[in-house]
């Protein structure tokens, strides 16, 4: 669906800050000019449509305990369908991306440890007979927000 | 890094880590199933929010749904001594959505420096890659743009696991 001005100022204003209060739609929709009621329908809809994936707090796992690594390798496009399955199966896998490059799979896994992660990387590594190239984040710089639509 | 969190940090974050409610008071509609005041819950939400546990509060916008169809992972072999102070002039672009330095795996892969950008076209990604090759200007010595061709797996991060071993713990 078409955005109007309404989702478009919702999508450029709300990307972070939204109030904690006891009435935060109330408080964002005052910014925005409407009303609480409309703001809240608004966003059911754009989530509905999967213009939003979600709306609420973003963590960081980072900082919950947990660690997640990056990892890339490089299949064999006879081999493909196999290691996709193999990767998506391991429960610490969280995302997987196909990339154009020699390096063509693109996955994060993420637990309580290192060593769990580790331990998934060893399966994938044992099962497909591939290396997984391991990226561990060394450090994170400050990204603005600001998809402007 | 890890902030301390307890076992009710860890519920609130389970109530709420695939979203908040839609209804006008959506922090007491988390509070109330788990026998907290609206109050606490927005207490302790800020505090996560100050220790860096909460990134943020609002909306994630789905990029191909809003015509950025061209997400590319850019990343950039850039001398050391400068890569740190040169990451955060990075993510400071307007177009960049992500920027972290991570360790170069020699000879296969020589970057270090890793920034998602989003275009609505491949031409229009292909613009901020130059921008941000200004930016990086002699301190880069390589780079490369590995475009997404498609999800093969996506279900977030969860903490179900790490929530039930913290409460044993605790």
């Amino acid at each position: 669906m078409p955005l109007d001005a309404v989702d478009r100022r919702i999508i450029n204003a709300m990307q972070g800050g939204f109030p904690l209060c006891a009435r935060p739609f109330r408080e964002a929709a005052a910014n925005l000019g409407i009303s609480e009621g409309r703001l809240i329908t608004r966003l059911k809809r754009l989530l509905h449509d999967r213009t939003l994936t979600r709306f609420g707090p973003l963590f960081n796992a980072d900082r919950m305990g947990g660690t997640n690594v990056l990892a890339a390798m490089s299949v064999p496009e006879a081999d493909w369908n196999d290691v996709v399955n193999l990767v998506d199966a391991q429960p610490e896998v969280a995302h997987n991306y196909r990339r154009e490059h020699v390096l063509n799979m693109w996955f994060v896994a993420g637990a309580e440890t290192a060593e769990q992660v580790e331990a998934a990387f060893l399966r994938i590594e044992s099962a497909s007979g591939l290396e997984v190239l391991r990226f561990p984040k060394e450090r994170e710089y400050f990204v603005e927000l600001k998809l402007e639509v | 890094m890890s902030a301390s969190l307890d076992v009710i940090d860890r519920q609130i974050i389970l109530a709420t880590q695939s979203g908040l409610p839609l209804v006008p008071e959506p922090y007491r509609a988390v509070a109330e199933p788990l026998g907290l005041s609206a109050e606490e819950v927005i207490q302790r939400l800020a505090r996560m929010q100050e220790t860096g546990v909460v990134r943020r509060i609002g909306i994630v916008p789905n990029h191909y749904a809003l015509g950025y169809q061209a997400n590319g992972m850019t990343v950039w072999d850039v001398v050391d001594t400068e890569v740190d102070a040169l990451g955060e002039q990075v993510g400071r672009l307007a177009f960049v959505s992500h920027c972290y330095r991570r360790p170069r795996r020699l000879p296969a892969w020589p970057y270090n420096l890793f920034a998602m950008v989003h275009g609505r076209d491949r031409d229009e990604a292909a613009d901020y890659v130059a921008e941000i090759a200004d930016l990086l200007g002699l301190a880069c010595r390589g780079r490369d743009i590995l475009y997404s061709r498609g999800i093969l797996k996506k279900t977030g991060l969860r903490i179900g696991r790490l929530a039930t071993i913290g409460e044993h713990h605790v």
